[in-house]
């Protein structure tokens, strides 16, 4: 017992002087919480304000700085403006721009178009670059925040400031300074959630709303031609699959950010069972 | 009293926890899943596919059971499961190569090492189903809508997943149960078919989960919204499997040769017979070899799997090595030099067995000094978090001389010379209860010496040019003339080693059991610094993805959303390795309570 006891403790010992030297030994670093969303007011904002809200963008949410530092992984992009003229010229330019502006943006959303040359993807001969588009994936940029670094860079790189503040704001915005999603309490009742999201402005159930099938198709039977697979789509990816006769970009295509998982699930069991 | 042959265990509770696994993976693949899952759309005009995206989930979406934190209940649950996966794997590997070993050279007392290692494997068996249901669980309970959403794309691979266990059990049980039916002749030669079917059946599973965490990291199969496109084959052949697969596999064999090495140490610390003292230091040193075979190719695979993550996504690569988990690799890098001076220090114990040793032991020292070096440069951060007076102090966040150590071709350097030495102290243990006969033995040394000396001075030329006269991007391009100069020493050294002591005279009989009980401690150390580094690595592979369920498709809107610190991080790796290890002192318990038998006198009747 006293030999188990003896590896008992050992054991506990090692244990213990990894953890303590993983809290006392290295510095507890706390990373930045995930990037919410935040309402921009962008009509009431100076260029310089603009500017500001780039660069912010551009040394958080845009995660920039990741690789355009001194360690040498991405260029420094405090030239880069100067450099464009001279970039658009070049053969090996596969990109459509023709001045500073559209460049910039170009190079944000299509990075491959100009590779700096030493900087390309491995194995590519500097034709593809590693760099994601900023407007999709994990740092889904929308057209204000792109708009704002490249009034950053532009302003950075010493070129005249060309790009306009959008009129529409959008959403975006830094780290800092956010506000949660507004939070509500689940609804629990199919018709409450029609009515929350308004659907019956446009489609008509069971002989109300819809303004006469105009607008959405009329959804009184929608459960016995369509399963429960088709709604999920039509409410999450509404340009997915068009009934026919209807157009495209008319139903809100962000219902799934603000419905709940629970509530999408009761709202289908409710459309599924119109028949 | 020893029962060479005990009874009913493990199945039961295994069969019991496989059950109610596979219930809920029915439930959830075939059950309410069935909504997302594809269905060809009746009406007219509407494409062929239809599966959904990927939920977009809010704070609400997660459920909140008893104020459990779901996140280190997922955590420490997957964790456990994973270390008992780890080593019901490996040791039905290696059972199987010192099964061959034992036929081979016809030393029974393989065959009787090999079952006793099956033995401890068959317990921990159970307890791997139990908790792979309870991880299963948990994840149904606290992230329903992500493991509706996965289990959508890899309901089929479940399916085929929840049928291999069946087939594992089988012939886990046949390979086990039989042992001792199946011996000798076409028997035997049967008995190790089935510890071959037992392997392959035992990786395809291994393929199969890791594909479902490798989605997560690199998902294929999808389009940018999450929708999945049928293609299931495509989901599982994302861009991390196989470096994972390879990482994992080579991980969990040198994983299963210290935990069983652990079990040798403890046995041998409470026997109280010479031969049994011989038995399990035979057992400890089969053990540590193994361990120490798998452990040298580790710091590669481990290479290549990071080289991946790079290759995927630039953004997660940096993350990992030069980003917030930046710091996790001082701590690896202690828990690394401790692997590699714990399992060189058993090496140099273990040559007190034979009496021809005392002609290496003045080499030690240098040994142990190299790999002390090595240790520290590996050990030292390229960027130091300073406050401002430091800073001024010191001149900038990097430290004038030590700084230039911090960055990988110094640290890629340091492992590779750690791995020539510690080939080099087993090639010392090899030699030391020889002596050569070969006429050209001086030859021969000579060049091995040489071979020692060019590959080293090639590997610091390597790291020196390509670390500090190139520029970042070709800073790692050292890496891989690094690695293959050290398997080329290794494999020159030990091919040029074996012919020179063919037909060598032996200084002596090997004493078995002629090795400090300090020595033992080593191979404990190795089990526990194994484990917790499992813990931590499998946090800083999972923690890299963030804020994301499934990168870059399926966000994590749960409060527990946030990286945690390190200390926090290895603070909850710390209480599953405790955790772990009472379970684990379970196992052993119970496979040394099978052999026990108490005869109650006067108790029957008759």
């Amino acid at each position: 017992m006293r030999q188990f006891l003896t590896v008992v403790a050992f054991a506990l010992l090692t244990i213990g002087f990894f953890s303590a030297y993983s809290n006392y030994g290295i510095p507890q670093i706390e990373p930045a919480p995930p990037p919410k969303e935040e309402k921009l007011d962008l009509s009431a904002m100076t260029m310089d304000q603009f500017i500001l809200l780039g660069e912010r963008i551009y040394n958080g949410k845009g995660t920039c700085t990741l690789c355009h530092n001194e360690l040498g992984r991405a260029p420094l992009l405090d030239t880069t403006a100067a450099a464009v003229p001279e970039r658009l010229k070049d053969p090996r330019y596969k990109g459509e721009a023709e001045d500073v502006e559209s460049y910039l943006i170009e190079s944000l959303v299509q990075p491959s178009a100009f590779v700096v040359a030493g900087f390309g993807k491995k194995g590519t001969n500097d034709a593809e670059s590693p760099m994601p588009n900023v407007a999709a994936g994990g740092i889904s940029l929308n057209e204000a925040e792109v708009a704002a670094v490249v009034a950053y860079l532009q302003d950075k790189g010493g070129a005249e400031v060309t790009v306009e503040i959008p009129e529409d704001a959008g959403q975006g915005g830094g780290d800092d300074e956010e506000e949660e999603p507004e939070a509500r309490d689940a609804i629990d009742d199919p018709k409450d959630l029609l009515a929350k999201f308004t659907c019956d402005a446009c489609h008509m159930i069971n002989g109300e709303g819809g303004e006469g099938g105009e607008v959405g198709p009329n959804l009184s039977r929608i459960g016995a031609g369509r399963d429960r697979a088709y709604l999920r789509r039509a409410l999450l990816d509404p340009n997915a699959d068009l009934a026919k006769g209807y157009e495209a970009d008319l139903m809100p295509a962000d219902i799934g950010e603000q419905i709940y998982v629970a509530e999408l699930e009761l709202l289908l069991d409710y459309l599924a069972g119109l028949k | 009293m020893k029962d060479p042959h005990p009874t009913q265990r493990g199945p039961a509770s295994a069969m019991i926890a496989f059950v109610v696994a596979l219930a809920a993976v029915f439930l959830l693949a075939f059950g309410p899943v069935d909504a997302l899952a594809a269905e060809p759309a009746a009406a007219d005009g509407v494409a062929a596919g239809s599966y959904a995206p990927a939920p977009k989930l809010t704070a609400a979406d997660y459920p909140t059971i008893a104020g459990i934190n779901s996140r280190v209940a997922v955590w420490i649950f997957a964790q456990l499961h994973l270390w008992f996966a780890a080593f019901v794997l490996a040791v039905p590997i290696f059972v199987f190569i010192i099964e061959v070993i034992g036929m081979r050279t016809r030393d029974k007392r393989y065959d009787d090492m090999a079952y006793e290692f099956i033995k401890v494997a068959i317990t921990a068996y159970s307890l791997t189903a139990i908790l792979g249901g309870g991880l299963l669980f948990s994840l149904i309970l606290f992230y329903p809508h992500l493991f509706t959403y996965l289990s959508t794309i890899f309901s089929a691979s479940m399916f085929y997943y929840a049928l291999l266990f069946f087939a594992e059990s089988a012939v886990l049980y046949v390979y086990y149960y039989g042992w001792h039916w199946l011996q000798g002749g076409f028997k035997k030669w049967v008995h190790l078919s089935l510890g071959l079917i037992l392997n392959a059946v035992g990786t395809t599973l291994m393929l199969l989960a890791n594909a479902w965490l490798t989605f997560m990291m690199s998902p294929a199969g999808v389009d940018a919204a999450g929708v999945f496109s049928g293609d299931a084959w495509a989901a599982i052949h994302n861009f991390l499997w196989n470096p994972i697969n390879i990482h994992r596999f080579v991980a969990n064999i040198a994983y299963g040769g210290s935990i069983v090495g652990a079990y040798a140490a403890f046995k041998f610390l409470t026997a109280t017979g010479n031969q049994e003292k011989a038995h399990y230091d035979w057992m400890g040193y089969n053990a540590n070899f193994i361990a120490i075979c798998a452990l040298l190719p580790l710091p590669f695979a481990g290479y290549y799997l990071a080289a991946e993550i790079y290759a995927y996504s630039q953004q997660m690569g940096i993350t990992l090595m030069g980003g917030i988990f930046a710091w996790l690799f001082i701590i690896q890098a202690v828990l690394i030099g401790t692997l590699f001076l714990s399992a060189n220090y058993y090496l140099w114990c273990g040559m007190g067995r034979s009496d021809g040793a005392k002609r290496y032991t003045k080499y030690i020292k240098y040994i142990a000094i190299v790999l002390i070096g090595a240790f520290l440069v590996w050990f030292t951060p390229h960027t130091l978090v300073l406050t401002n007076e430091e800073l001024k102090a010191l001149g900038g966040p990097h430290h004038k001389i030590l700084g230039p150590l911090g960055i990988m071709p110094a640290k890629n350097t340091a492992v590779n010379v750690m791995i020539i030495f510690t080939a080099l102290s087993f090639m010392f243990y090899r030699r030391a209860n020889k002596v050569a006969t070969v006429s050209w033995v001086n030859a021969g040394n000579a060049i091995q010496v040489a071979l020692f000396t060019t590959g080293i001075a090639n590997i610091m030329f390597l790291g020196i040019y390509h670390g500090y006269f190139t520029n970042t991007v070709y800073k790692v391009a050292a890496s891989i003339p690094q690695v293959l100069t050290t398997v080329a020493v290794i494999v020159g050294s030990i091919t040029l080693d074996s012919f020179i002591y063919r037909g060598a005279k032996e200084v002596g009989p090997l004493h078995w059991g002629r090795i400090p009980g300090r020595a033992q401690y080593a191979l404990f150390l190795l089990a526990v610094s194994f484990t917790w580094l499992m813990g931590l690595m499998g946090y800083i592979r999972s923690g890299i993805r963030q804020h994301w369920h499934v990168l870059d498709i399926m966000r994590d809107a749960s409060p527990d959303a946030f990286t945690p610190t390190l200390g926090y991080a290895a603070n909850v790796v710390s209480v599953a390795a405790i955790l772990f290890m009472a379970m684990v002192i379970f196992v052993f318990w119970i496979a040394q309570v099978s052999g026990s038998k108490t005869l109650p006198a006067g108790y029957w009747k008759g």
